[in-house]
């Protein structure tokens, strides 16, 4: 083995660029203040703001007590609050499968060739362009169940009509159904991109080995794309958890309190009610939960990747 | 004579002191009758600025036109801003709350701010406004508001923080060629609406007998006019809790039967919007609910029952007959450094001109008596004579259609749930049982501190 010496201005210049770059001494810190400001009056500020909130009796337009973790121990007896997680796991859970199983579909579809491909697809793409409100109101026109074009084309096919989202058992499914026509063309986008950077060589060395479609797609397809797929879930999680939009102008949390997720409890304490201490310990429980599945979903997404 | 004035006689003295002192208490009349005489100023604040905060609806386009006008009158300048009701009302409660509204006048929803406007002192009293010949144009005429509205506009202290501009009393919508096809006539009472559902309902044909508002909080006020008809508020005058009592199970079991079994697949999710469809569609007898929505049910381009529409006074009930009545105030921002100014501009925009203007749009029934006298309206009017006929016969037995307390919209939130469960077929005492005590620690404490 030969010993190799770099030239001395080259060796004097290494080390000095390791030092430069993890130099914390406090005449660079001035040059991250500016983003430390922000970070401090936009994220940390109102999120001890809301944590102090949590532990006050406060509504608005009256004065504010401390009740330690009073509210906490409140909303644990609040039926209605337990009842929200309920449901805000029951949207989530059908608002990430459906669209992911059919998002994925479609783009397997829309992977091959065939007349028209380009059209259709962007066709296909086309729910999401649209605004949530808007897309929720002319749902609620097509949901009418006397008068909405839904139970029309049921009619058509000769079957009875659905009371839709004016019925507390269909209604949590029936947001869905928009939430699924909303967003599945975001994932098809999302798992098309990773079907384009595929390499050919396993599948023809699949179709020499006498592999049929099934088995390319259970072997080699979905275990390549299955990063994409992750990253797809954890957008659509995300997305699903903070629903309140088409849930509100659609339902408001109804009938009865049928369709009520986290989000529309906390809006109504907050904006409704105006107990802002009562709102903020929600805010904070809500917080903990999205950490905690955002941490599973990215380790999950970790594990996912090519190379693990 | 010089003589005389360098030394006046004592006579002279005590004449001229008797002289000045009926002077001194002639001049206020003596000027008054001059103001009186004299064109009302209302020019006095020109130049000045306000700035006023409106609910997105026909009435505040009303207004927001008339602005022009105004101005040209007073000489005073109007910014003004129209937000959709809900999240007009979160802007009135937190800036009135901050202390430093940025509006100098703020219209409200009596019926849901009214008790909240008084606890945390949003507006002026109005009283010594409308008394000031100075500040009040004589032909303003506050006499003229109903005593209906006015007293539901007063607080408990007496005093009048808004103009009660706008009243809504809830009526029955009915479909005349539905009951002229059955041979059946307006109910003469809540429990003959009932029966008269029954008969009209029809859902092979996709005809409801009856539809009202089943969506939570807004399915509330349903409930609390049928209870009128049993003479009984949801609340007591000392701000006791009367919805559990036999008459809120009456009306509870009432709102139950018109609902689940003559009303339309689906109206546990209605609200007034629904209901609007369903019932200008020709699908619903009958839809009890506020007086506004005659424009719509009489528009060819939205509706099929033009023409076929009657506009009926709310039915009695077994002990009173009564309307319900919800209504919108407009006020003073007591934080406000501009009172004068923006009193001119609630005169001017709730004088008869405008509150006639408002019933010949169909924006809503004004809160001024004299409009539905005014022949040429209504002999103008698409709306028919019945119309103004049901308008004037709910206003003289209207009653406050929700509780005055502070936490109205909770009040609505959970007796909304359990109403919408009876139509889903819960037991009604059962449902208003536990809703009176969920609601009865949020009344109380509303009311200390």
């Amino acid at each position: 083995m030969t010993s190799t010496s770099l030239p001395a201005n080259l060796a004097s210049a290494a080390p000095a660029t390791s030092t430069t770059s993890q130099d914390f001494t406090p005449r660079y810190w001035l040059f991250s203040l500016p983003a430390v400001l922000v970070i401090a009056a936009v994220i940390v500020f109102p999120w001890l703001f809301t944590l102090f909130m949590s532990t006050q009796d406060w509504k608005i337009g009256g004065g504010a007590e401390f009740v330690g973790l009073g509210n906490f121990v409140e909303l644990a007896r609040d039926q209605r609050f337990l009842e929200s997680m309920g449901h805000t796991a029951y949207f989530t859970i059908l608002a990430v499968v459906l669209p992911i199983v059919f998002g994925t579909a479609a783009a397997l579809v829309f992977h091959r060739e065939f007349p028209f491909r380009g059209l259709l697809r962007t066709i296909f793409v086309m729910p999401m362009m649209a605004t949530p409100v808007a897309v929720a109101l002319v749902w609620t026109m097509m949901f009418h169940p006397q008068l909405g074009v839904l139970n029309y084309l049921l009619s058509l096919l000769g079957i009875g009509p659905s009371a839709w989202v004016y019925d507390p058992a269909t209604v949590i499914p029936t947001l869905v159904m928009v939430e699924v026509w909303h967003w599945t063309p975001l994932v098809m986008l999302i798992v098309l991109g990773g079907l384009a950077g595929l390499p050919r060589e396993p599948y023809e060395s699949a179709l020499i080995d006498g592999a049929n479609d099934w088995h390319m797609f259970r072997h080699i397809t979905l275990p390549l794309v299955w990063p994409f797929i992750m990253v797809a879930i954890v957008i659509r999680t995300i997305d699903a958890l903070k629903a309140f939009d088409t849930i509100f102008v659609i339902t408001q949390g109804g009938p009865g309190t049928a369709s009520e997720t986290l989000n529309i409890f906390l809006y109504l304490q907050a904006f409704q009610f105006y107990k802002i201490g009562y709102a903020s310990s929600v805010v904070v429980i809500f917080f903990v939960i999205i950490i905690m599945l955002s941490l599973l979903l990215l380790y999950a997404r970790q594990k996912s990747k090519w190379n693990a | 004579m010089t003589d005389s004035i360098l030394k006046p006689t004592r006579r002279a003295l005590l004449r001229g002191a008797a002289a000045t002192g009926a002077g001194i208490i002639a001049a206020p009349l003596v000027l008054r009758e001059a103001r009186a005489q004299a064109p009302f100023n209302w020019k006095r604040f020109s130049g000045q600025s306000i700035d006023v905060l409106l609910v997105k609806n026909p009435r505040s386009e009303l207004m927001q036109a008339a602005e022009k006008e105004f101005t040209e009158l007073t000489g005073i300048k109007v910014s003004s801003e129209q937000v959709p009701e809900q999240q007009q009302r979160q802007k009135a409660v937190i800036e009135f709350a901050s202390g430093k509204p940025s509006f100098d006048v703020s219209g409200i929803s009596l019926h849901v701010q009214k008790r909240m406007a008084a606890k945390g002192k949003w507006f002026e009293n109005l009283d010594p406004y409308i008394k000031d010949a100075s500040l009040t144009a004589p032909d303003f005429d506050f006499a003229d508001f109903g005593a209906g509205p006015v007293a539901y506009a007063r607080q408990a202290d007496g005093s009048l923080d808004t103009v009660p501009f706008f009243v809504d009393y809830w009526i029955v919508y009915y479909n005349k060629e539905l009951f002229d096809a059955k041979g059946v006539a307006y109910p003469k009472s809540m429990d003959e609406m009932f029966t008269v559902a029954q008969k009209l309902h029809d859902p092979a044909k996709g005809i409801a007998g009856f539809v009202s508002r089943g969506l939570k909080n807004a399915n509330v006020p349903v409930w609390t006019s049928l209870m009128l008809g049993q003479g009984s508020e949801t609340t007591s005058p000392d701000g006791k809790l009367l919805t559990d009592t036999p008459e809120a199970i009456w009306a509870g079991e009432l709102y139950k039967k018109l609902n689940k079994e003559t009303g339309p697949v689906g109206s546990v999710g209605f609200n007034w919007n629904e209901c609007q469809t369903t019932f200008m569609q020709g699908r619903a007898a009958m839809w009890l609910d506020g007086v506004g929505f005659a424009t719509p049910l009489e528009d060819p381009s939205k509706s099929r029952i033009v023409g076929k529409v009657g506009y009926g006074i709310t039915p009695p009930g077994p002990k009173a007959h009564h309307a319900g009545m919800f209504a919108d105030g407009m006020g003073i921002s007591r934080g406000s450094s501009k009172k004068e100014a923006a009193w001119l501009y609630l005169q001017f925009m709730t004088n008869k001109k405008n509150q006639i203007a408002m019933l010949k749009a169909g924006a809503g029934a004004p809160g001024r008596s004299s409009a539905y006298l005014d022949t040429e309206t209504i002999q103008q009017s698409k709306f028919g004579k019945q119309y103004f006929d049901c308008l004037l016969g709910s206003a003289k037995i209207a009653r406050a259609g929700l509780p005055q307390i502070v936490p109205v919209t909770e009040f609505r939130d959970v007796f909304g749930v359990g109403l919408t469960n009876m139509i889903g077929g819960a037991d009604v005492a059962s449902e208003l049982k536990k809703a009176t005590e969920t609601f009865a620690p949020v009344l109380a404490k509303s009311e200390q501190g």
